[in-house]
């Protein structure tokens, strides 16, 4: 960057106040409360429902790196369930055919998906708003195809797909494979969320958040544009790609069809659900693409996708801005109640 | 005074255990694990209702109204059979979280029917390592069939490789050394295929003189049969999903070309293959059946037949009754029906899997007469007989005896 460009970055930052911490993150105490809960919870339930809490953290990681490609920098994605699938895929390969511990594939396919969605945010570039939501969905429409090509079956595994060896708890710990699979999940998620909170508030993340408002404007600030925008889409590429891997070892099994389009609207659904541009959101957006279907089941098992629609339709009536919506509502309401 | 105590104790004692031994051997007979109790057999199901392979969904429902009509008339043994189907959408990772569902919070006593190839890869080695039976699977994949490394997992439909040696038998029997061309789907589906007649020929596959693939991706195989009928071969083997073997007869047809050709049972649909290629051009066409085709008329005074239309009149009248996965769905759950009567009070995973692994040639209406289920604690392919059957104007005649191939486990 030129100093003319540094100089205006930083007159930028100081005439601009940050932006208000409680849109990106959530009150100290609150996230307190919520941390000690997700520590607590899968000590008093089953197996099966701890197994739940972990896709619902996975899910969540894929929602956040959602978030801060459309929240944060206003670029369109369809195309999650890619790099969800390149996430996942060089997970299983790395332990199935590279004996790699599985702790080591998640930075590895974090950044082999770093790369891929830095590169595809190039072509991405010439595209806005809904052409480019059409570009990325045509990626992960192409993606279950490709992995079932014959060329690369001596890994992938072709439609049979690989299983999954799923790990112990190391240190001899006494605890089940999936308490011990939900608390490495939570680190993870955790690392993975202070990370993009700190990221959104940085300068980059203002860079980003600038072009989502007003890319004239932001270029004439000085942002660079395409730097900004296909650094987006790398670490957003990135994030989904940790959340494969863990989906990988979570599900102990990898096959294209696990990664149709449907996954890539499922994520693009719990972002909306969760607030766009809110963090603390995608946890409950990810709640809602994990549960809702499940209700709906329970309700009736013919017109389950009937359901689901009636149950999201009401939450885009009542809540349009999702979870953060609730959450604010929430808030205040507390506040009344403290003065009262 | 000492006496009477010391009888009492010792008395009492007698009784206890004459109470403990008959009580003992009341017992002996009724065995549960979890799932099954004196009143209640817990099955669990997986099919997909939504998605890209909802048209399977209606397995589940029939499947359902078997169990339904069991329990209208008193149930197994006295015991009622609560059958727990849950949707996947055809989407692995939902196959797991389901079948978790099914065994660790509803508890079922096995899982049964689970559809497809990659739902159930998903959830095998979890129900092995949970010793959960697996019951009777929708998919024709041959590696369910291995009860060395799986002994929890047992298939059901036919596998793909046994009826490749099926159509291998059939030519060395009716047209020995012709040329052969085989035209394969190049996936797990087309490759066992193309296993099972190349091991079914023998030192007779020499005869193959071109084995052409195509992708699944591919708009059509026009040029792939233009290519194989420049070899001149005498017989063409077509192992394809629906809409490629419609393609492939309507080629040859138009080609005037007119070689002896054998169609995969999957592509053997008389509304999705058949009637698209022509009938004209799917005259003389070969392929292979296990089950009734509800559509054919050659059923229509039979009792199994009629037994499944009662069936669907009572308890689905909505659905489409020509639709062959209801007939799959309807003898799978009264193979699994059979299994269980067997199982009488023993209501153990290992005792299922016991009973699973010794049926003796079990028929079922749905069956092409003759089509007897049988397997053993090295066989765990339930059906590995077809009939072969030929095109006949507008309709599948059967033909020749029950072919039957065991590959053994």
């Amino acid at each position: 960057m030129s100093t003319i460009q540094e100089t205006v970055a930083k007159t930028d930052a100081a005439a601009v106040d940050a932006p208000p911490k409680k849109s990106m993150a959530l009150g100290r105490t609150t996230s307190l409360v919520m941390l000690v809960a997700l520590l607590i919870v899968p000590l008093f339930v089953k197996n099966f429902v701890i197994f739940q809490l972990t896709m619902l953290l996975i899910y969540g990681i894929a929602v956040l790196a959602l978030n801060i490609l459309t929240g944060g920098s206003g670029q369109f994605s369809l195309g999650q369930s890619a790099f969800y699938a390149i996430g996942a895929y060089a997970a299983a390969i790395l332990i199935e055919i590279g004996n790699v511990n599985y702790v080591l594939t998640l930075p590895i396919a974090g950044i082999i998906c770093f790369a891929v969605g830095f590169l595809f945010g190039f072509p991405a570039l010439r595209l806005s708003g809904v052409y480019l939501a059409l570009a990325t969905f045509a990626l992960a429409v192409a993606m279950p195809q490709l992995l079932k090509l014959g060329v690369f079956e001596p890994w992938t595994g072709g439609v049979q797909g690989l299983v999954v060896t799923k790990p112990d708890a190391p240190f001899g710990l006494p605890i089940s494979q999936d308490m011990w699979l939900y608390y490495f999940t939570l680190v993870v998620a955790l690392v993975i969320y202070i990370a993009s909170v700190n990221l959104l508030r940085s300068r980059s993340g203002r860079a980003m958040m600038a072009i989502r408002d007003n890319e004239i404007a932001a270029s004439a600030m000085g942002v660079d544009i395409s730097m900004y925008k296909t650094l987006a889409f790398g670490v957003s590429a990135g994030i989904t790609g940790v959340a494969g891997a863990l989906g990988a070892i979570a599900v102990q099994f990898v096959a294209p069809d696990s990664y149709t389009f449907q996954l890539a609207i499922a994520l693009f659904l719990g972002m909306v659900v969760g607030g766009v541009g809110w963090l603390p959101g995608s946890l409950a957006g990810a709640a809602f693409i994990v549960f809702v279907p499940n209700i709906a089941e329970g309700i009736s098992k013919g017109l389950s996708g009937a359901f689901f629609g009636v149950l999201l339709f009401l939450v885009i009536y009542l809540v349009p801005h999702g979870a953060r919506q609730g959450a604010i509502y929430a808030e205040t309401l507390l506040h009344k109640l403290r003065r009262s | 005074m000492f006496a009477l105590p010391r009888l009492t104790v010792a008395t009492v004692a007698a009784a206890t255990l004459a109470l403990a031994a008959t009580s003992n051997s009341a017992f002996a007979q009724k065995k549960y694990d979890a799932g099954a109790t004196d009143t209640e057999i817990k099955i669990g199901n997986i099919v997909p209702y939504s998605g890209p392979a909802s048209a399977y969904g209606v397995v589940g429902k029939a499947m359902g109204a078997v169990f339904q009509r069991v329990n209208d008339q008193g149930g197994i043994n006295g015991r009622k059979i609560n059958f727990i189907s849950y949707d996947d959408a055809y989407s692995p990772p939902k196959t797991v979280e389901q079948a978790r569902k099914l065994v660790e919070s509803d508890e079922v006593l096995l899982t049964f029917g689970v559809l497809g190839t990659p739902s159930n890869s998903a959830i095998q080695k979890y129900l092995n390592a949970k010793k959960v039976p697996q019951l009777f699977l929708a998919t024709g994949a041959t590696k369910w069939n291995d009860p060395k490394h799986f002994p929890w997992t047992m298939g059901w439909l036919p596998s793909y490789q046994s009826e490749g040696k099926i159509y291998a038998k059939y030519l060395m029997k009716d047209h020995p050394g012709k040329k052969i061309a085989i035209l394969y789907q190049n996936d797990d589906f087309g490759k066992d295929y193309l296993k099972g007649i190349k091991e079914g020929l023998g030192d007779k596959a020499s005869s193959i003189v071109v084995e052409e693939s195509y992708e699944l991706s591919e708009p059509t195989i026009d040029t792939h049969i233009v290519k194989m009928k420049a070899l001149n071969p005498d017989v063409m083997v077509y192992f394809t999903t629906p809409k490629f073997g419609a393609q492939a007869l309507k080629k040859v047809g138009e080609l005037g070309w007119k070689p002896v050709q054998i169609i995969a049972n999957v592509s053997a649909s008389t509304a999705s293959v058949m009637k698209p290629a022509g009938f004209e051009n799917a005259q003389g066409v070969i392929s292979a059946a296990y089950a009734k085709d509800a559509s054919d008329p050659q059923w229509k005074d039979d009792a199994g037949l009629k037994d499944f239309d009662s069936l669907l009149a009572k308890y689905l009248p909505e659905v489409n009754r020509t639709d062959s996965s209801l007939m799959t769905g309807y003898n799978m759950a009264l193979t699994m029906v059979a299994v269980l009567k067997n199982a009488g009070d023993d209501l153990t995973r290992a005792n299922i899997m016991k009973q699973a692994a010794s049926i003796k040639d079990l028929e079922i209406p749905g069956l092409l007469p003759g089509i007897k289920i049988s397997t053993s604690p090295t066989d765990f392919a339930p059906i590995s007989q077809l009939q072969m059957m030929r095109f006949d104007n507008g309709r599948w005649q059967l033909f020749g005896d029950i072919i039957s191939d065991d590959i053994g486990g």
